[in-house]
This record gives C-alpha cells, sequence and structure tokens, in this order.
C-alpha cells in the first residue's frame, strides 16, 4: 500500500506548473471578457445545506451532490455540483432588482459520478447569467458571450447547436399522454430511434395528426432549412410550438447578423436538461471531441423557488476541458536569473525588473544549477557599467 | 474540417450482415478483417473507414466520438445504457431474442434466484421490474453450464435457434427482448457531420429496405 500512497481518488486531478499557467491565464481572460460585458462576478460558497443547494433541481443533481453531515447542526451538507441554481438564487434572494441583472462565476464543482471524456470529477464550472428579461435579446447576447468566451479559450471553428423545449413540450400537451408513456416517448426521441418511434405511437393509437407531428420531429436537425421544413410538418401544432419556432428562428437570425461566419445546427429534438429549460436551448460543439464543451438555455421561473420568479438565460463550461482542448504553450517560463549577491545596485535593479512584471527569480547561496536549469532565458551580470540583463 | 467518416464494427456475425448494407451505400472494404490484421480497414471511398473492435466496445468508441457511427446489437446497448447515442435505425440483422432459460423441469426456489448472465444490468432491470429481488453471477460465456453444476438457478442469454438450450436440457422460460442490430451516432458527429452522417442514415435505411 505504501507505494500508492500518491494516488488520487478517481476524476479527481492536480494541475502542476505548465499547465496551471495556460489554466490561469485563460481564467483571467475570461472574467475580463465577463467584466467588459458588464457580468457581476459572484462567489457562492463551496458548502450549503443540503435541502437548499437542490431547490427546484431535478433528480439527476441530487445524484451528482456529495453528501455529509454537519457536525455542528446535525443537518445534510452538499459540495455543490452546479453554481447555476445557486447564482440564480443570488438574483433572485439577495438581489432582488427589477432591472436586468448580469452575474458570472467561477468555481470548482464536485461530481459523485465521474461524466464526459476525462472522466473527470472535479470541474472548473464558469458562467454568466443574464436574469430579468424574457425577450430574444437577452438570449442572442448570452449566445454571443458565449461565442467570444470560446474565442477567449482559443477554441477554433465551434459549431453552435440550438433547439427549443416549447416545441416538444407543445406537441406533448397536446398528445395527452399519460406519465408513463411520457417518459418511453421522451426515451425514443433522446436516442432518435425512429422505428422504435413509430411503433410505439402505433401502439398509443394517438390520433393521426399528432403521430406524424411527433414521427417528423425526430429528423428535424440538419442545417437552417429543418427551420422551414418544421413549419410545414408542424403546421397542425398548437399555438406553443409555433411561438417557439418563432423564438429559435429570430435568435438564429439575429445571431447570424452579430456573428455571420457562425456554424449553426439545430436540433428540435434536443431535449437536454428538458426538465429545467423553458426556451431555446444551445450547446458548443468542437471537431474531435464527441461531447458538447459548453452548454446552456432560457430557464424562466427558477427563481420562483426562492420567492421570486425571473426569466433568466446562460450558459455555462468548464475550463479544464477548455483548457485541454486549446493548444498550450509548452516553452519553458520566462525569466532573468540574478545571482546570488548583495550588491545594493543589483537589488534595486531587480526590484525595479519585477515593477516591471519581469520575472526575476535570485540564486541561493549553496544552489544547484544556472540560469538555464532554472529556466530562464536570461541573466544579471555585473559589467564595467554596472548591472545589465543578458540572453544566456 | 474534419469531414472523414468513421464506422466502427464488430468481427463475425455483425460484420457480415452489415457489408451487403454497406454495399448497398456504395462502401465495400479493401481488405477482409477475417484474414487482415488490419484494425483499421480502407474503404473504396477515402474518406471512410472501418475500425474492427470487439462488439462491446462499440458504444463506448461511438459514445467518445473514436467513430463517428457504428453497429451494434441492441443487446449490448441495453447493457452499456446507450447514454449519449443516438439510434436512428434498426438495420434488422442479427436478429435473436434475449430469454431467461433454465432446467426443462425447473423447480421452483424458494427465496433468491441465482442468475447467471453477462448482461448484468439488463437482468437486473428485468427482475427488478418483476418486483423479483435476484443474485446476479456475471460469466463471460458458456452460460448454459451455470445452471448445470449448480453455480445458478436460471441463465439470462440471447437465443438464437435454442439448440443449444436443448441440447444441455435447459428451456426458455421467459422472453425478455427481441434483439437485432441498430446504426448507432455520436451525438456530435450528428451535429458536426450533419449532412454527411444524414446522407449515410438514409442510405443505410434504403438499403435496409431493399
Amino acid at each position: 500500500m505504501k507505494s500508492n500512497r500518491w494516488l488520487l481518488p478517481e476524476g479527481i486531478e492536480e494541475v502542476l506548473p505548465q499547465q496551471a499557467r495556460w489554466l490561469e491565464g485563460m481564467r483571467r481572460r475570461l472574467l475580463d471578457l465577463f467584466a467588459a460585458w458588464g457580468y457581476e462576478l459572484v462567489m457562492p460558497p463551496f458548502i450549503e445545506y443540503l435541502e437548499s443547494l437542490l431547490i427546484g433541481t431535478g433528480h439527476d443533481l441530487d445524484l451528482q451532490t456529495f453528501k455529509l453531515t454537519d457536525q455542528l447542526s446535525g443537518r445534510m451538507l452538499g459540495i455543490r455540483a452546479d453554481m447555476t441554481p445557486q447564482v440564480a438564487r443570488i438574483d433572485a434572494h439577495h438581489l432582488k432588482r427589477d432591472v436586468p441583472t448580469r452575474l458570472c462565476y467561477l468555481g470548482t464543482v464536485l461530481h459523485t459520478r465521474p461524466d464526459g471524456f476525462a472522466g473527470s470529477r472535479c470541474l472548473l464550472q464558469v458562467g454568466a447569467e443574464l436574469y430579468g428579461d424574457a425577450s430574444c435579446e437577452s438570449d442572442v447576447e448570452i449566445l454571443r458571450l458565449l461565442l467570444e468566451t470560446m474565442e477567449a479559450a482559443g477554441i477554433e471553428e465551434p459549431c453552435l447547436d440550438l433547439g427549443h423545449v416549447g416545441i416538444y413540450r407543445g406537441l406533448l400537451q397536446q398528445a395527452g399522454l399519460d406519465a408513463e408513456q411520457e417518459a418511453e416517448l421522451f426515451d425514443v426521441l433522446q436516442r432518435k430511434a425512429k422505428a422504435e418511434l413509430v411503433e410505439k405511437l402505433a401502439a398509443w393509437s394517438l390520433d393521426n395528426k399528432i403521430s406524424s407531428m411527433l414521427t417528423a420531429l425526430v429528423d428535424l436537425h440538419g442545417g437552417e432549412e429543418v427551420l422551414e421544413t418544421a413549419r410545414t410538418s408542424l403546421q397542425d401544432a398548437a399555438a406553443g410550438v409555433h411561438s417557439s419556432l418563432e423564438n429559435i428562428s429570430r435568435i438564429a437570425k439575429l445571431i447570424k447578423q452579430h456573428v455571420p461566419q457562425i456554424n449553426l445546427h439545430f436540433d428540435l429534438a434536443e431535449l437536454r436538461g428538458y426538465n429545467y429549460h423553458t426556451g431555446v436551448v444551445f450547446a458548443v460543439y468542437v471537431s474531435g471531441r464527441g461531447q458538447a464543451i459548453a452548454q446552456g438555455g432560457r430557464y424562466d421561473g427558477i427563481g420562483q423557488a426562492f420567492g421570486h420568479a425571473r426569466p433568466a438565460t446562460g450558459f455555462s463550461t468548464d475550463l479544464h476541458t477548455l483548457a485541454a482542448l486549446t493548444s498550450q504553450d509548452l516553452n519553458r517560463r520566462q525569466g532573468i536569473f540574478a545571482p546570488a549577491d548583495d550588491d545594493p545596485d543589483l537589488l534595486a535593479l531587480i526590484a525595479r525588473l519585477r515593477d516591471e512584471g519581469e520575472c526575476v527569480i535570485t540564486q541561493l547561496p549553496e544552489q544547484q544549477g544556472g540560469a538555464v536549469e532554472m529556466g530562464c532565458d536570461r541573466q544579471l551580470v555585473k559589467t564595467s557599467g554596472g548591472w545589465k540583463v543578458k540572453q544566456v | 474540417m474534419n469531414e472523414l467518416l468513421t464506422i466502427a464494427l464488430s468481427k463475425g456475425r455483425i460484420f457480415k450482415e452489415t457489408l451487403p448494407l454497406l454495399k448497398h451505400a456504395g462502401i465495400e472494404p479493401l481488405d477482409d478483417p477475417e484474414t487482415s490484421r488490419k484494425l483499421i480497414l480502407d474503404t473504396n471511398r477515402p474518406e471512410v473507414k472501418l475500425v474492427i473492435i470487439r462488439a462491446t466496445d462499440v458504444p463506448t468508441y461511438v459514445q467518445y466520438g473514436a467513430a463517428d457511427v457504428g453497429v451494434a446489437g441492441k443487446d449490448v446497448l441495453m447493457e452499456h445504457g446507450g447514454e449519449g447515442l443516438y439510434e436512428p435505425l434498426d438495420l434488422n440483422i442479427a436478429r435473436c431474442r434475449m430469454m431467461v432459460a433454465g432446467p426443462a423441469s425447473a423447480p421452483a426456489v424458494d427465496g433468491r434466484l441465482r442468475i447467471a448472465t453477462k448482461y448484468v444490468n439488463c437482468a437486473r432491470r428485468f427482475f427488478a421490474e418483476q418486483g423479483q429481488q435476484v443474485e446476479i453471477i456475471k460469466l463471460y460465456g458458456s452460460m448454459e453450464l451455470a445452471p448445470l453444476v449448480g453455480l445458478a438457478d436460471r441463465i439470462v442469454d440471447l437465443v438464437d435457434t435454442g439448440n443449444t438450450l436443448k441440447a444441455n436440457g435447459l428451456a426458455p422460460l421467459e422472453h425478455m427482448a427481441d434483439i437485432s442490430s441498430r446504426l448507432i451516432v455520436n451525438k456530435a458527429s450528428m451535429k458536426m457531420k450533419h449532412r454527411r452522417v444524414k446522407n449515410f442514415i438514409e442510405a443505410m435505411a434504403q438499403a435496409v429496405q431493399d
């Protein structure tokens, strides 16, 4: 066992200097970007009472949350698995503003079960949320900020996937299924298992119109032509479906105006976060990675649980995932090596260089290794004209 | 953008029965996996590659995007959970049934049944739905042996003709699911390469119909 002492728990990672430098640079860039768009940083607690942590969230999040007993109060505590509900609570319960509120956050979240390709259970979640405005324009603002976030992180050619849970929700109401059938329908739609869907619809002997619309929904994914097809194939749908289609079309049009080169994909049967979302949903994909790297959408009414229902839209992503995808600067760090010397001129020069933002590493009297071994590209050398910075 | 299409297949029955469908869709491998040692096979189309892996690994490869699409038995998908995958097409090949089997004159068992299977999740789910608590014994093959030597009371396995069961004095007891192979698709590939993947699905659907 002794030789295993360095092992970390599954899915828990430590970040070594080079990666940490890259990650921290990215963290700062993103927070500066959010600040420039007027998103105020909040820092919700890492751990809190389980019941408040899970208010208004689904069963999935409950399973993903680490739990422990608070020895002070005897109550259950949870370690956050998602910061979004915490931030929604800050908006609804603490800020209680009537004007639109823009908040952003960045912090560690833990998951009980590894998800994603890396199998990580420890994510560095970062995201932005816009509360108090139900218009398309706020969704578009969030989408633009999401795309700028991807750019700032160095993600090339992202593909933006758009969906709208209102379409499925409207059709579901029209179909009038019982809870068990609903669950089955949800399952086959998520897998896009068309043959199974047709079988089930026939077995439930639904109205012809609604059957053909639900069947059509499975194939409603692809380029922009999908919206046009949907208008025809879902023309008998309830008004809610049509307003959802209008909503997603308008959002797509606006985002194209702002970001003409964007690679847009539509999937009207995308049901990720169905229990939680109320409007447009979106995710970012990049080539070479089998899973979404960022996601979000509209989730009006979440604040209700905290006594102040507010429209809300936002996105979140994981900084570790972004860092792993972007080409890292693998050069050794740059720095200036200063000899062990008490010369006041040298000390003053070192202080000045550090003030100017240079990295200066001072030699320790008995240490091994010189400038090169210490990863420096320059060193301080005493010349007849005083101390000078010289290339190694 | 990377427009290569990678198809994951397993050797044996699925490969043999998928080949005619692929051929119908205009894709033919240049090597035979039964004789070649290559794990990545080129096809007559330079932008299409086949990877040959174990049947139970196909969903994993496709889920993580190591292959864009794959062909997997419904049994493997049910066991894997199918999370993060699309299953747009039933290929109607490699058909069989997943069944509970046991000694032909199976005596009623008091208390917990012991079930030998390689489909641990499927078996647990099936018996739980029936309100029955069972003991699951994970085996990797020759399930039929387990009841004969007293390792288990019942087995859960795929049944095709039922000959193996009969030869070992076992009989099918309960039908769990009809099994056939499905075309599965990685979620990101469906979105990032939607034209290519959609065309491929349509061509395969056409092939299945013919």
